[in-house]
């Protein structure tokens, strides 16, 4: 019986939205008070949701605090308390929060059960979000 | 397609164990959730359900409905109880959070397909804020 787990987590870091492919008037124009210079912080909420077996013996898709220990040292570790505009993921494309939700998606998808990460959502503000689903699960009805 | 989801909130008491292992692995592999006295949890319930919204009424369901279909086939059962104890699909399966979504699911499809119309798209259980299972009703 294939059921789903998710668990939501919280970091905060902060960041600037700012392209060097475009210009100081383009950037503001584009990113308005998110493209100031020193940039900005979220408290930003993680929800990781994985898809599996219920195993009969537990009654558990997997194992809570392997999964925790996953999204700990590949994602909490990695963002929370930093800069986001100063990680090598972001030197090359703007921390928006759809990049971040994509590259946590990537970063989170091997070190998981093959084909268990179903999304991966991001949570900016209480007001915005952002899901980042595997391939073609966007499809499947919700 | 539009997907209609009412929630509900329930309170019950639960533990984890598996009566065909020794105490100590029951120990290692739930750790607190273990503690044979139990503890509780403030549950919520998200129903979600998938259908055209009615030509006349602009309903996919009549919410009412679908609120007293939940109460009479998950609440009444559920709030304020013991799950393990006092809940019979929890008798020999351990009271889970995906456990609970797929039970809720099987308590709330019968009457969702014989009224017709929408289809139970998704059961959501929320055992705190932050952690919570879901059945799509897949295999």
């Amino acid at each position: 019986m294939k059921a789903y787990f998710g668990r939501r987590y919280m970091l905060s870091a902060s960041h600037r939205l700012h392209s060097d492919a475009l210009s100081a008037e383009e950037n503001q124009a584009t990113y308005g008070k998110c493209n100031n210079p020193y940039g900005h912080g979220h408290n930003y909420v993680v929800e990781v949701l994985v898809g599996g077996n219920v195993a009969p013996e537990t009654g558990m898709v997997l194992d809570l605090v392997a999964m925790d220990e996953v999204v700990r040292t590949r994602v909490l570790q990695r963002f929370d308390h930093t800069n986001l505009n100063q990680d090598p993921l972001f030197t090359s494309q703007v921390p928006t929060t759809e990049n971040l939700c994509r590259a946590v998606f990537d970063l989170l998808k091997d070190e998981l059960p093959a084909g268990q990460l179903d999304y991966v959502r991001v949570e900016e503000t209480e007001n915005n979000f952002f899901q980042c689903y595997a391939a073609g699960a966007e499809s499947s009805g919700r | 397609m539009i997907f209609l989801t009412r929630r509900a909130t329930f309170s019950a008491s639960h533990y984890y164990w598996n009566d065909t292992w020794p105490a100590e692995k029951n120990q290692q592999v739930f750790g607190r959730c273990a503690n044979r006295n139990g503890h509780g949890h403030n549950y919520t319930l998200e129903v979600t359900v998938a259908g055209e919204p009615d030509a006349v009424t602009g309903f996919v369901v009549d919410l009412k409905w679908l609120k007293d279909v939940i109460d009479r086939e998950v609440m009444a059962a559920y709030d304020h109880r013991h799950l393990n104890l006092e809940v019979p699909e929890f008798a020999s399966i351990n009271p889970t959070t995906e456990n609970i979504a797929i039970a809720a699911w099987r308590r709330l499809q019968p009457a969702v397909t014989a009224a017709g119309g929408a289809r139970l798209s998704r059961v959501r259980v929320y055992e705190t804020p932050d952690i919570f299972a879901e059945y799509r009703g897949e295999a």
